[in-house]
């Protein structure tokens, strides 16, 4: 392979080693920020080794074209990253993750319209297109859930008998795939069809599903380009695609299983199921009154608590109330000895873990912020919880009423507290459009507002106790 | 050339590398390392790089060209949103 061809397998061998290490050490917080940059070391050797590899230099016209791609590329990834809202950031990740998942694809589009794949046996062919349809379905889903997320895309709508066409399409995938697998010559018209035809079972498969469900669906794609890459780095044999893509196709998968887990949803039911579509039958609002407070009252009742938990939602980082729920946490922690703690569901923002990034964006270090399993014994001892921006995730017809959509799933139990507060901005039901009996509560006390201008409240009502 | 069994056992290797790196992981680093792990699967701009450099005709240079700018995206927006994010992974002790 000569000497060139060794440093590069050299460096991919390293970056191989960086990568598993990098992102072992992404899986504990004292080590995560180092891993990034292990991976990113990684990602460097491997892809600076490459571009001076003679062999890929054999067209000049060629060369230039790949430091124009990559400049571009990787220009416009950098400035929208660091731009990027932390709100924002599933969607972020979902475009990113389309735009590997689409680079793929186009590896094994090349590789089938030049025929190389096929002087090398069947079981390369086969992989070229499987890693193809999955490229490509990763593609065109991705974008979808990046439009959804970024409400380009406002309805999750149903043509009729779309599962009908989504089975045909498949079946049609099935059949042109193994066309092109059974022909000894590579037919390009064959070949750009099958791939059309990913890109649009890519788009039917996720148009359905509603922004929920979405984190799932983002994770599943990050699987699927993972799995992608490693087919196409065989087929192509690069080690460092196939380890990287191998690693990253089974680490998403059971990341996504995770989610689907915390939210009580399996994958088909994801896939193929509306989330309270047809749910015309909606159930009875509760009896009784909201009672509300002032935030003057709710901070003095709070700064007089031995422990509070909070409760945040999404509603939270929406408001944009996480600096401000923080400054009133410190003046509670400084000024009136309140053990505070921070609960958060795994469902808790747009993807497991987005509420824990925008709490640590605010400056609330990660030892205060528990997870479910871990507070829910707390609750019952704590004098008061605030729940701020939530409301299925503590909503208890998740354990009480078999009917609700979203029964099963589990949820943090803030009624045991001594007091509860709820910071709202109205009346309403949650995303799931169930009515919450938590609100109605004999202890629970509402505190309606939006939620940056209701926790500016609660602190200056601490200043005038 | 990787063949036959020993690219199952690559495969079979890795995917169980994945599985447990993932297994113990809190809660609180999902979306890190969910992200990280999209950055790492921009690797792909290596394959896509030696594609573009190989290409024959102008529609393989084509799908190349794009196919690159494509995977550099990936990795760039991968590792930039990453590091953002664990930047502001503090501990009350630092």
């Amino acid at each position: 392979m000569g000497f060139w061809g060794f440093l590069v397998n050299a460096s991919y061998f390293v970056a191989a080693v960086l990568f598993i290490y990098g992102l072992k050490q992404m899986g504990s917080p004292r080590t995560a920020r180092n891993g990034i940059k292990v991976a990113g070391a990684g990602m460097l050797v491997a892809t600076l080794f490459t571009f001076f590899h003679p062999a890929i230099h054999g067209n000049a016209w060629h060369y230039i074209l790949m430091i124009v791609a990559i400049a571009i590329g990787g220009s416009a990834a950098w400035v929208s990253g660091k731009r990027v809202q932390m709100t924002a950031m599933p969607q972020m990740v979902a475009l990113y993750n389309g735009m590997g998942g689409g680079a793929a694809a186009a590896i094994a589009l090349i590789e089938m319209y030049s025929h190389e794949a096929f002087s090398a046996g069947f079981g390369l062919i086969i992989m070229a297109v499987v890693g193809a349809l999955i490229g490509g379905v990763s593609f065109a889903g991705s974008l979808i859930a990046w439009a959804k997320l970024e409400g380009k895309l406002t309805k999750s709508f149903r043509i009729p008998g779309q599962q009908f066409a989504t089975l045909a399409l498949a079946a049609l995938i099935v059949i042109f795939g193994w066309a092109i697998v059974a022909s000894d010559f590579s037919a390009p018209v064959l070949v750009t069809l099958f791939f059309f035809m990913s890109l649009a079972f890519g788009v039917l498969l996720t148009i359905p599903i509603g922004g929920a469900d979405m984190p799932v669906v983002i994770s599943m794609y990050n699987a699927f380009t993972g799995l992608a890459v490693a087919f196409e780095g065989y087929v192509i044999d690069n080690p460092a695609m196939i380890i990287a893509g191998m690693v990253v196709g089974a680490a998403g998968s059971l990341l996504t299983y995770l989610m689907a887990k915390g939210m009580n949803r399996s994958l088909t039911n994801v896939l193929f199921a509306g989330f309270g579509v047809d749910d015309g039958a909606q159930a009875e609002g509760p009896e009784g009154e909201m009672k509300s407070v002032e935030a003057f009252d709710a901070a003095a009742s709070m700064a007089y608590a031995d422990s509070l938990i909070i409760v945040p939602g999404y509603g939270l980082a929406v408001a944009q109330a996480q600096h401000k729920l923080w400054e009133f946490v410190q003046a509670l922690q400084k000024e009136h000895g309140v053990d505070v703690k921070f609960a958060i569901h795994p469902v808790a923002g747009r993807m497991p873990g987005h509420m824990n990034v925008l709490l640590a964006e605010a400056g609330v270090p990660y030892d205060l912020i528990y997870d479910l399993e871990e507070i829910n014994p707390e609750f019952p001892s704590a004098d008061a919880a605030l729940v701020i921006g939530a409301n299925d995730v503590v909503n208890p017809a998740a354990k009480e009423d078999k009917g609700s959509p979203i029964y099963g799933m589990p949820i943090l139990n803030v009624g045991a507290a001594r007091e509860v507060y709820v910071i709202k901005r109205g009346k309403g039901t949650g995303f799931s459009g169930v009515a919450n009996h938590l609100f109605f509560g004999e202890n629970t006390r509402m505190v309606f507002g939006d939620a940056k201008q209701v926790c500016a409240d609660l602190t200056s009502g601490l200043k005038q106790i | 050339m990787i063949t036959g069994f020993v690219a199952l056992y690559i495969f079979m290797l890795a995917a169980f590398t994945g599985y447990e790196i993932i297994g113990r992981v809190p809660t609180i680093l999902h979306t890190p390392l969910m992200s990280g792990s999209n950055f790492v699967h921009g690797i792909v701009l290596v394959g896509a790089m030696v594609a573009l450099g190989n290409a024959d005709g102008f529609w393989e240079t084509l799908i190349g060209f794009v196919g690159t700018i494509l995977a550099a995206g990936n990795a760039v927006g991968g590792y930039v949103v990453t590091e953002r994010m664990l930047e502001m992974f503090k501990s009350s002790k630092d």
